[in-house]
């Protein structure tokens, strides 16, 4: 008799083992949940224009709180991080920015977790954090 | 003329002596036949700076505990047998050091994403069915001893591009490591689809279209998700995630 050692959701969310790679894919399947979340909250609210100027006015004012200053912040870091990242992968899922296949030397390093690819996920993660707090700056006129 | 200095016996004694350090190795016990809930037996281990996670739960299995189920063969990492979870990564028992680990503790659990048979061993019969499926073999319709050059010739390049994906010893490391493995069952894995990429790159070979054919689907090649945790496990180098990305190429039209 066997038992499967799948390692379920709580396996593939884990990002702390495997390096920066690993930490960019959960932030991706993250930020990709919380665009959906994002646009269908988008699409209900600009629903309320049906309604008329007063419902649309109220809805808006949700987001003249503290809590959807905050959302509104995280919805941009969201966006920015899956955008750049999202480049990034589809680069490099057609096969580019890894150099050739060669025969590997002792210790080895992986071509495709090279620094150019690091390096794009830490820009994501900085520009991320740059467009959340101009957000912000221009939420709090500050 | 340089000097010769006689070793006193208490050099040779310091030389010779066992060392003083030493980890607690806790080792996963769980027989699905007969237990409800995965053990953790505790043993401590005195250790040199050469001494192996294997030769750890060797000496443990030789002198505490028989029953302890472990899975080895060539001790080199070569064979890619003794793959299992060491302090949460999945390694190989044989080419890990714990002096490297820089840990009083050692955990040993079997690898994730495979059945547990017993203890740390798991059942490879999924991640060599899948291997299988990929027809992991030159294909071509003629062959060296039926052609009349009675071999095929390939230069330094043509073999670079794959020679680093032959490599791969089906430890099983790299598909315990995957994130999508380990809610997809289904999936090819990151062995599999390193393999496909292996055969397809080798001008030998004749059976891109076959091969493509195979893992053009949804729990393929298109579900890898680079998060490139495959090729940090791997320890021979191979590098899973780049061969599927390179494989992306030739079903994306980049490649030819």
């Amino acid at each position: 008799m066997e038992k499967d050692r799948k390692e379920g959701i709580k396996g593939m969310a884990n990002p702390g083992r495997y390096g920066i790679e690993r930490v960019a894919y959960w932030l991706m399947r993250i930020t990709g949940l919380g665009l959906l979340v994002y646009f269908i909250g988008h699409i209900y609210e600009t629903s309320s224009l049906l309604d008329g100027k007063a419902a649309w006015n109220s809805m808006l004012e949700l987001t003249q709180t503290t809590e959807g200053h905050i959302f509104l912040a995280l919805v941009i870091g969201m966006c920015v991080f899956h955008t750049g990242n999202g480049i990034r992968l589809m680069i490099a899922e057609a096969g580019f920015g890894f150099g050739k296949a060669r025969r590997p030397d002792y210790p080895y390093t992986p071509s495709s977790l090279n620094m150019k690819n690091k390096l794009c996920i830490y820009v994501s993660i900085g520009l991320a954090a740059l467009a959340m707090m101009y957000g912000l700056g221009v939420m709090y006129d500050v | 003329m340089a000097a010769i200095f006689p070793v006193s016996s208490q050099e040779k004694h310091e030389k010779t002596k066992p060392s003083t350090k030493s980890i607690t190795l806790r080792i996963s016990k769980f027989n699905p036949g007969k237990d409800h809930a995965t053990t953790f037996l505790e043993f401590p281990v005195s250790y040199e700076k050469w001494t192996t996670v294997l030769d750890a739960i060797l000496e443990v299995k030789n002198y505490h505990d028989h029953s302890i189920g472990v899975r080895y063969s060539c001790r080199q990492a070569m064979c890619g047998s003794c793959g299992m979870i060491i302090n949460g990564k999945p390694k190989l028992a044989c080419f890990t050091k714990i002096s490297e680990l820089d840990s009083d503790v050692v955990t040993v659990e079997p690898m994730n994403n495979f059945p547990l048979i017993r203890d740390l061993v798991v059942g490879f019969e999924r991640m060599f069915s899948t291997h299988k499926r990929i027809k992991p073999y030159i294909i071509r319709e003629d062959s060296e001893i039926s052609s009349g050059a009675k071999e095929f010739l390939q230069t330094p390049e043509d073999v670079e591009k794959y020679i680093q994906f032959s490599g791969c010893i089906k430890c099983g490391l790299c598909n315990s490591a995957c994130p999508t493995m380990a809610v997809d069952s289904t999936f090819i894995g990151p062995q599999g689809l390193a393999q496909a990429y292996r055969y397809i790159a080798d001008n030998r070979d004749q059976g891109k279209d076959e091969r493509l054919r195979i893992i053009d689907e949804r729990h393929g090649i298109w579900g890898c998700h680079f998060a490139g945790s495959c090729s940090q496990v791997c320890p021979k180098g191979v590098d899973p995630a780049m061969g599927i990305q390179l494989l992306r190429g030739y079903l994306l039209g980049y490649r030819k």
